[in-house]
């Protein structure tokens, strides 16, 4: 039983984390939130027996993207929200919309997700790294193909959009 | 029989030439060019006339096929010449007449900018004119009846920088379409009916197989119509005095050679299936007679040179309808040659005076003119004179054979005699009077006469009053083409002599009304009301103008937006309200965007559970 | 390893899902919305994951790979146009690029 407080105890800290992103003021800040969020989650996935996806959401997602954002926030000052006084409303106008719509999306997907068919329980057991590996070099050969080209351009994109252009801007 | 393959194609070669270097080709080479194509057409026409006399006594015609023009169904409608003695005079007054006006025009036009231009178009209209004469089939016919109306809208219109010359080329172009589209629709019943529309082949049906009384009398009207549009006869007739617009070589063209004689040839040329429908022969006769009387009482009013000589000429024509409608075709022929040669000597003594006086039209303001300019003068005068079948002239031959014949006429009678004779005195007194005040009394113009030193213009004034005097002698041998005239014995023997008397007694009439009884006494243009009614056309213009032009223009303007455009509109307003309901979506705000993605999920999900 | 009820998993799935999404519908700022969009992300990715272990497949995982796959990809581009708008604008709000509608 302990293992199972522990799972829901990663997802509270996940969650908890999460609105702290979503709201924060401060853009490093909210990051290191994430961060936390990040390794909660992977906290889940190792309680859900993927040991390679939990690896991976902390060495690519919170150790490489998550890298990349901070260095972005920090080396181009893209800090929290400088806006003018024009801008600023309201709490309840910047986020009522927002909730609502939110909630109404949350009450359908859980009223599905409670009547839905899944009475079975997790099996316990281990999807290790050889399993994926296998079926990523197999069956998914395809989509491992795609996935490098787009990140071949998001590495183009990136490359075009952020360089510093000496001939002025173009607008 | 390449003279007659190239009969028609000289003047559009020529034509060709001139408007495409049109302005690079200096006076003397687009004038050399221009009388060259017509010139050679001439002299085609003269070894036509010539091949056709001597291997066809019989009155059969030449035919010469240049090639399939298309199909119509199963039956081929050939690119191909036909040629009779009818075809003969036509060809040789076209060609002949328009080439000596062509040598006018190249003097009177010498100094206008678009010269080359202008030459261009008289090429072309003669190339028309020759097609509408040689056409074997009716096809072609139409072909060459369209080509003239197209080009009299150019020359009518040829200074079109003047609003009033594009009023009056647009004018004659839609008038003469009504003609037109009565005539496309003739030869369309006409197909139905006969299956063909080579025209031998038609008439030779005639003989053997006729048409019904109704189809022939439907042809017979719609063909009438068309030649009443371009011949410029009752009730279409009112654009001819408008054409005046144009250069005086250009009226002394249209008037002369071409264009309104189109309607008498079709009218000659369709003869067999006149003769199946008796009654709208009548009706020709009675187009012709009202027209010539008509047109008489009108220029009696003109004030304009040319305007008298317009209505004279519609007039003329409807001597040559009415010989027609009575069965005079040799006569009404005849008439068509020699007043082909007098008017065009009227139009180009008249083109000759008008240069003499800078321009100046009325005659009011002329006057004297026969000591001032004698060789002129009475050139024209000689050309008068054939107007008023003055006996000896060649208007005299023709016009006293068409009014011997209508006596006796089936088709015509007495009461056209009588018209015919009416209408011979109304001529001589509106001729006489044109005499009288242009040539005699004081000289009236505000500047002295420029001189005239140029052959060109005298030259072909010289040739054409020669034709006027002795036009009506040349044979032509018509009797081979149309059946015999309708009466052999004649009437009572006075009528020969009235008919002489008649003219001679508007002469006297003219000189009693018109000429200057003293040498300083001025002649002033009438104002009773009656002269303004002459002097307007007897109101056909304006009766129009209320019964046609106005309601049409009313309807055009009430239906300014087009009901059928409401339709369309609606296709375009369709797109438009769904375009605006879209933009409103498109506000460039990302969160927006994403908001309306996730209602749609939630509504998806809705839908789901639903 | 651990015997939970999937719903469960759905359900916090969701709940991250849901706190991304206000997140991107409610800030103004591009970085907070890319960041919104990191946590939407992860919420797909642990509904995945449960999913693999459900049927014990390896195919979960592998659709977790692609989704840090897109990630990568999407805030490499992301961060490069923020920090385009940044040196363009002076500011990151997401709003001011609504001059941009057709």
């Amino acid at each position: 039983m302990t293992l199972e407080w522990i799972f829901y105890f990663a997802a509270a800290i996940a969650f908890v984390a999460s609105v702290k992103v979503v709201t924060g003021e401060n853009a490093i800040h909210a990051l290191l939130y994430l961060v936390v969020s990040l390794l909660a989650v992977a906290m889940c996935f190792y309680l859900l027996g993927a040991p390679f996806a939990a690896g991976l959401e902390v060495i690519v997602y919170a150790g490489a993207i998550l890298v990349l954002f901070v260095f972005a926030v920090m080396m181009f000052d893209l800090q929290g929200d400088r806006q003018p006084a024009v801008f600023q409303q309201s709490w309840s106008a910047t986020w009522l919309g927002p909730v609502a719509l939110t909630f109404t999306l949350a009450i359908l997907l859980t009223y599905i997700l409670l009547n839905g068919t899944f009475d079975k329980g997790i099996e316990p057991g281990i999807v290790g790294a050889k399993q994926v590996g296998i079926a990523l070099y197999g069956p998914y050969l395809l989509a491992v193909e795609i996935a490098s080209f787009l990140l071949l351009a998001g590495l183009i994109a990136g490359y075009h959009f952020a360089k510093y252009s000496t001939q002025g801007e173009h607008r | 029989m390449t003279a007659l393959t190239l009969l028609p194609f000289f003047p559009l070669f020529s034509f060709l030439v001139l408007i495409v270097l049109s302005k690079r080709l200096s006076w003397h080479i687009a004038t050399a060019v221009a009388l060259t194509g017509i010139g050679l057409s001439f002299i085609a026409s003269i070894v036509v006339i010539q091949s056709l006399n001597v291997s066809a006594s019989s009155g059969e015609g030449l035919t010469q096929s240049l090639w399939t023009w298309f199909m119509l169904g199963e039956h081929e409608v050939r690119f191909a010449f036909y040629v009779d003695q009818l075809t003969a005079v036509m060809i040789a007054v076209v060609s002949g007449v328009g080439f000596l006006i062509h040598g006018f025009a190249a003097a009177y036009m010498r100094d206008d900018e678009n010269y080359s231009r202008f030459m261009a178009y008289m090429n072309l209209f003669i190339c028309a004119m020759l097609l509408l004469v040689l056409a074997e089939n009716l096809v072609l016919l139409y072909l060459g009846w369209e080509g003239v109306g197209l080009c009299s809208f150019l020359l009518i219109g040829f200074w079109y920088k003047d609003p009033d010359n594009a009023i009056a080329a647009r004018k004659a172009f839609i008038v003469t379409r009504i003609g037109d589209t009565l005539l496309a629709l003739g030869l369309f019943y006409l197909f139905m009916e006969t299956n063909t529309l080579n025209i031998q082949e038609i008439l030779a049906q005639q003989q053997t197989s006729p048409l019904s009384d109704e189809a022939a009398w439907w042809i017979a009207l719609l063909l009438l119509g068309g030649a009443v549009g371009k011949s410029a006869q009752l009730p279409l007739h009112t654009w001819l005095p408008d054409a005046m617009a144009g250069p005086t070589p250009v009226s002394a063209l249209i008037h002369a050679a071409t264009m309104v004689t189109a309607g008498v040839y079709l009218i000659a040329r369709m003869q067999g299936v006149y003769l199946l429908a008796p009654e709208i022969l009548n009706l020709v006769a009675w187009v012709g007679c009202l027209t010539l009387l008509i047109a008489g009482i009108a220029a009696l009013a003109q004030e304009d040179i040319k305007r008298v000589l317009a209505y004279s000429t519609m007039s003329q024509i409807g001597y040559m309808m009415l010989g027609l409608g009575a069965g005079a075709n040799v006569a009404a022929v005849t008439h068509l040659m020699t007043h082909a040669f007098f008017k065009a000597l009227l139009f180009l003594g008249a083109g000759a005076i008008i240069l003499a006086v800078h321009h100046q039209q009325n005659i009011f303001k002329m006057g004297g003119l026969l000591k001032r300019m004698p060789l002129i003068s009475i050139l024209f005068l000689i050309g008068i004179a054939a107007l008023i079948a003055f006996p000896g002239t060649s208007g005299f031959v023709s016009k006293e054979a068409i009014i011997a014949e209508l006596w006796q006429s089936k088709t015509a009678g007495p009461v056209f005699w009588w018209l015919a004779v009416v209408g011979a005195f109304i001529t001589s007194v509106y001729s006489f009077r044109l005499v009288f005040i242009t040539f005699f009394g004081p000289y009236r113009a505000e500047h002295e006469l420029l001189p005239q030193r140029h052959g060109l213009i005298v030259l072909p004034l010289v040739i054409l009053a020669l034709l006027a005097l002795g036009g009506g002698y040349i044979p032509t041998h018509l009797e081979q083409v149309f059946s015999a005239p309708v009466a052999s014995q004649h009437g009572p023997a006075w009528l020969h002599t009235v008919a002489i008397i008649a003219p001679l007694l508007g002469i006297g009439v003219a000189y009693l009304l018109y000429f200057p009884k003293t040498e300083s006494s001025p002649a002033v243009p009438g104002t009773s009301s009656v002269y303004r009614f002459s002097h307007n056309g007897l109101g056909f213009d304006s009766t129009y103008n209320a019964l046609v032009v106005k309601p049409f223009v009313w309807l055009a303007n009430i239906n300014r937006k087009d009901v059928i455009d409401l339709l369309v509109q609606l296709i375009s307003w369709n797109t438009f309200t769904w375009h605006s309901a879209m933009k409103a979506a498109q506000s460039g705000r990302l969160r927006w965007y994403a908001a309306t993605l996730g209602l749609g999920t939630a509504l998806l999900l809705l839908g789901v559970i639903l | 390893m651990i015997d939970i009820a999937i719903t469960h998993v759905f359900l916090i799935s969701a709940l991250l899902f849901c706190v991304g999404f206000i997140g991107v519908l409610a800030r103004r700022n591009t970085l907070f919305m890319l960041m919104s969009l990191e946590v939407m992300l992860n919420a797909v990715g642990l509904a995945f994951v449960g999913a693999g272990s459900l049927w014990q497949q390896a195919d979960g995982q592998i659709m977790f790979i692609l989704i840090l796959t897109l990630a990568a990809a999407e805030v490499a581009i992301g961060l490069a146009l923020l920090i385009r708008m940044q040196h363009q604008r002076h500011n990151v709000d997401v709003d001011g690029l609504s001059k941009l509608r057709g």
